[in-house]
């Protein structure tokens, strides 16, 4: 296997957004490597919620490029493609998944449910496929079901299956969000801010989560996070923002020293 | 350029009791984001009570201005307890309910008053007589401009006066506009929501009642039915200049009252109500906020 | 001592202590009454008050009675007695029942917070309802009621039987409407347009070609198809209220054209429709005798052209629900609801929003274009007066008071809504008033309608190791619909 391509799956180049008369991205340089964990750090406001828009297709970039590289399969080229100006549900398809803020399931469907229509762009099956059942459809339908199940029982939610997203507790509700991206089965996961909300122990449990998920997915994950100990402890590299402008990037013992930072987050001396 | 000027003044009419309707819908959907189908028939049975008060105290002796202003005061009050008692039972219970909700039961609130009125009076068309009394400097020029178009416009701009007032100087219109903007926020810092709404409701109603009367004594003729069809339109008014907007309801209720006399006139009669309808579809997929409402961005 | 409290002979007692069903172990009997008739008391003055309210409100509208030929006043005193009693008892079950709903809602609301720490919560408010729709006897049972309606031509009064069709071409309807409305959660109040739509494209095909019922069937089905897609393009973007009243103007639109336009006749009409051909046979002439020999339950003024539409509609109802019920139950129909529940997530996941939308949209119309075409052949003679905003509002009654996105729920809606006022007509001129108050009151107390749609339950056999385990967990109805 060559190892000429840079092995990043997602890079964003110049990027920049601006609403009207507010900058809210400025020229923003990031890039998430193969198979890691990448997180984005920064006071609140610093633009890093509106730059994974930028990354999902919610917001087009005003200027800047975003690309996008779905690791190779062997013996495959490493194709990098272009996610500016593309709509989030074409974004998904390519390979890259995102949980909200705020939760965003599908409260009134049940688990199972909210975790097969993350699995919809990975079906085939349409509006004849739908009226007619015919065999095909049916196997797709069944291994999907199946599938969707044993990812549900493998990240705990087996027992929960039929009950109704809404009911669940608030971690749960979590990890159920998470597994449903997992069932677009991503190249890379977006996380943003997936501890808020979360006690000390969930919190310890959604690191675990992490770690789990990268491990077995085999995919990349970004996460915009505020709790530092998860931060810490869980990234690779990190990425810090301020007033929409990356002011540092490095390895989280390097994060930990640099002045800018410190500065960012406490302010000067 | 007759023509022209008679189109423009029946316009300029219809504008006038447009805006006075379609500014309670306005001011409903902007406090609870709501569209409130009953308004129509507040209108309606506005109307109706001018109808029946003028009867009554017309027998009772009263005559020109003092019939006429009591007769709309009459008419104001009922609008207004109507109005009151409508949000009492459909809205209020379903304030925490889903979007659909309380719009069915606004349909519904709809249906039955449109049928009430129908039983208790009658299906059939009434009479209504021009209430409103000779204003003696018109005299010569009545093919030119009436009487009552006249006080159509003189009281559809105090009208508007008198709420700008109230909104923009009045501690009441200050909780209306807080509560149109964040309600829980308003809520926390002591505003009575129940009360705000009440009050826009009631306001509301209040004008649509005198929408009711002068589009009796304008037309002379008055039946069950007019709530639905003049309540469809002074709506698209409303979402024509920005719903939630209480100027743009104005101008939306302006251009619609121009536009409908203007294709009457010009293209076809029969299409007049068509109009309403087209340039609501146009508005909304052109520019969705209205004439005068902004483009709403949704937080991801 | 606390402010609530009163003294009593036998100690404080106040609300904390005393009131509920409970009662008082011991001391406070006075006091428990004293709260008791405090209440009633509060009661009585509520509804007496609300009753004077009333009398006053109704005053003009009801007392003074405007007689339209003379313009003179009735005066009808007496009706403020039936207003004032009325009045009294209907707003004390109003504030009882108010009471009780958010009593239950409340209850609700802690049972799922503590269902919440165990983990198991399973669907929206259940009742009796729900359950003996969703029972074991329901495949049964529904086949039993399927026989008896089929069966209804062979003995039924000739009325007996338009009722039915009736019922059922609203039932097509508001099952087309439920995929747009009740799954999808795109509101369209102006469904009546693609109605009418199928409906003349028949009567229009039929009065200037001749073309018959079953050619124009589909065609019909088409014409409100690209009709469906032609206002889901431009609408696609708006959000609920917003589409609400754009689809409203929609409908009005079609129906002020229909009047209007040369071609379609205008309030004139299209009459003369023919109905449906069987094998070009004169059902009435040539084959009503021979049936007759037969059978001779039938009843002789039986329009064998009717029976048979019943026979097509009914057919098509049953089509409409085996299709209606797959495709909510495939990856499109998760996609609608992925839509319904939230737009911006729905997309996260990979689905295209508009594709989804505009099919929505459009499916739902293909089965108004069809029901259309039945409706023109059962009444012969069609006029846009049959298509107004009203026949919108039925339909997504229909829907909404039967059951958002629930297939029995429609149906249940559809025969309370057509068939009962059809034999309550002693009622019929409070018909239009019960309906809207009605409408008010279900969303009230019951928003998801009289049967809640249960989701799908999947029960999972536990995989064996091996081969066999691939085939993994068979997705079973279990209460489904």
């Amino acid at each position: 296997m060559t190892a000429t391509h840079s092995s990043f799956i997602i890079e964003a180049r110049g990027v920049t957004m601006v609403f009207g008369g507010l900058v809210a991205l400025d020229s923003v340089d990031f890039k998430v490597e193969e198979d890691s964990i990448t997180a984005l750090i920064g006071p609140n406001g610093a633009g890093k919620t509106t730059f994974f828009n930028c990354l999902t297709g919610i917001y087009t970039p005003t200027r800047g490029e975003v690309m996008f590289q779905a690791p190779a399969k062997p013996g495959g080229r490493d194709r990098a493609r272009s996610l500016k100006g593309l709509s989030p549900d074409k974004i998904t398809s390519l390979g890259v998944a995102r949980t909200f803020q705020n939760i965003r399931l599908f409260n009134n469907l049940t688990v199972l449910e909210n975790v097969l229509i993350g699995c919809h762009c990975r079906m085939k099956a349409g509006v004849f496929g739908a009226l007619f059942r015919d065999k095909k459809t049916r196997a797709e339908e069944r291994d999907m079901a199946d599938f969707s199940y044993r990812l549900l029982d493998s990240y705990g939610l087996g027992a929960v299956v039929n009950d109704l997203a809404k009911n669940l507790p608030y971690g749960a509700q979590r990890r159920l969000e998470i597994v449903r991206a997992l069932a677009t089965r991503p190249a890379l996961l977006l996380l943003d801010e997936p501890a808020a909300g979360l006690n000390i122990g969930e919190t310890r449990e959604l690191e675990d989560l992490i770690r789990l998920v990268r491990a077995r997915e085999k995919l990349s994950i970004l996460l915009i996070e505020h709790d530092m100990t998860l931060v810490m402890s869980v990234s690779e590299k990190l990425y810090v923002m301020e007033y929409g402008r990356v002011i540092a990037e490095g390895s989280p013992g390097e994060i930990k020293t640099n002045p800018e930072v410190i500065k960012a987050y406490l302010g000067e001396e | 350029m007759e023509y022209f000027r008679d189109l423009f003044i029946s316009g300029l009419t219809k504008g006038s009791i447009y805006a006075l309707i379609a500014l309670g819908y306005t001011m409903v959907y902007g406090i609870i984001a709501l569209i409130n189908f009953a308004h129509g028939e507040i209108y309606m049975i506005g109307a109706f009570t001018a109808l029946i008060a003028s009867l009554i105290l017309g027998q009772l002796g009263l005559a020109g201005w003092g019939l006429f202003l009591s007769v709309g005061l009459v008419a104001v009050l009922y609008s207004a307890m109507y109005g009151w008692t409508v949000e009492k039972i459909a809205y209020k219970p379903l304030r925490h309910a889903s979007r659909l909700a309380p719009l069915i039961s606004a349909i519904g609130m709809s249906i039955f008053l449109q049928n009430y009125v129908q039983l208790v009076q009658t299906p059939n068309f009434f009479t209504f007589p021009n209430l409103v009394p000779e204003i003696s400097f018109l005299e010569g020029s009545t093919d030119v401009v009436n009487k009552t178009q006249l006080i159509i416009w003189l009281t559809t701009a105090a009208l508007m006066a008198v709420l700008t007032f109230i909104i923009k100087c009045t501690r009441m219109g200050m909780a209306m506009r807080a509560v149109a903007q964040d309600k829980d926020m308003a809520r926390l810092t002591g505003v009575n929501i129940d009360r705000v709404i009440s009050t826009t409701f009631v306001l509301g109603s209040s004008l649509a009642a005198v929408g009711g009367l002068l589009i009796g004594c304008y037309m002379q003729q008055i039946d069950f039915y007019i709530g639905f069809l003049a309540g469809m339109k002074a709506f698209t008014a409303a979402v024509l200049g920005g719903i939630g907007s209480i100027p743009g309801a104005v101008l939306g209720a302006m251009v619609l009252g121009f536009a409908e006399s203007f294709a009457a006139g010009y293209i076809s009669s029969d299409y007049e109500d068509v109009v309403a309808f087209v340039l609501l579809i146009l508005i909304l997929i052109v520019r969705p906020g209205g004439l005068m409402g902004e483009t709403q961005t949704q937080k991801v | 001592m606390a402010p609530d409290t009163i003294k009593t002979p036998l100690g404080p007692a106040g609300p904390e202590t005393c009131s509920g069903a409970g009662g008082c172990p011991g001391k406070s009997l006075i006091a428990e009454n004293l709260t008791r008739l405090c209440f009633w008391a509060r009661e009585l003055k509520a509804s007496f008050l609300a009753a004077l309210w009333l009398c006053l409100l109704t005053l003009p509208m009801v007392v003074f009675k405007i007689n339209p030929n003379d313009g003179s006043i009735v005066y009808r005193w007496i009706l403020l007695l039936y207003v004032s009693a009325g009045g009294f008892i209907l707003s004390a079950l109003w504030r009882l029942m108010l009471a009780r709903r958010d009593r239950v809602r409340y209850k609700r609301a802690e049972a799922e917070l503590g269902a919440a720490e165990s983990g198991s919560g399973r669907g929206p408010e259940r009742t009796w309802v729900d359950v003996a729709v969703n029972s074991r006897y329901r495949k049964p049972a529904v086949g039993l009621v399927l026989l008896v309606v089929a069966s209804v031509p062979f003995w039924g009064a000739p009325y007996t039987v338009n009722i039915l069709i009736t019922a059922l071409i609203y039932i097509t309807l508001g099952l087309g409407l439920n995929i747009v409305v009740g799954v999808s959660g795109l509101l369209n109040l102006g469904y009546v347009a693609f109605y009418a739509i199928g409906a003349y494209t028949y009567a229009l095909l039929n009065y200037y070609f001749g073309l018959g019922f079953w050619l124009c069937l589909p065609l019909s089905a088409l014409s409100a198809t690209v009709l469906g897609l032609l206002l889901g393009f431009p609408v696609l973007r708006l959000r609920g209220d917003y589409l609400a009243i754009v689809t409203l103007g929609f409908g009005e639109i079609v129906r002020l054209v229909l009047t209007n336009m040369a071609v379609t006749r205008g309030p004139r009409g299209i009459g003369n429709i023919s109905p449906p051909g069987f094998f070009g046979l004169d059902l009435n002439g040539s084959v009503k005798p021979v049936l007759m020999e037969w059978w001779p339950y039938l009843d002789p003024r039986l329009d064998l052209n009717k029976a048979f539409l019943f026979f097509i509609i009914l057919g098509l109802v049953t089509l409409t629900i085996v299709a209606v019920f797959r495709l909510e139950n495939s990856r499109l129909g998760r996609a609608w609801l992925a839509l319904r529940e939230d737009e911006i997530a729905c997309q996260a996941m990979g689905i295209d929003r508009t594709r989804a939308k505009l099919t929505a949209f459009a499916l739902g119309a293909t089965w108004a274009g069809m029901a259309g075409a039945v409706f023109a052949s059962q009444v012969t003679f069609i006029n846009p007066t049959s298509f107004t905003f009203m026949q919108s509002v039925m339909i997504l009654s229909i829907v909404v008071l039967g059951g958002m996105g629930s297939i029995p729920g429609v149906i249940i809606g559809a025969v309370v809504l057509i068939v009962l006022p059809e034999y309550l007509r002693v009622f019929a001129e409070y018909r239009m008033l019960l309906f809207g108050a009605a409408m008010v009151l279900m969303m009230v107390f019951r928003p998801g309608g009289l049967i809640q749609s249960a989701r799908q339950i999947y029960v999972y056999e536990p995989a064996r190791t091996g081969p066999a385990a691939d085939r993994g967990g068979e997705a079973l109805k279990g209460e489904g619909r």
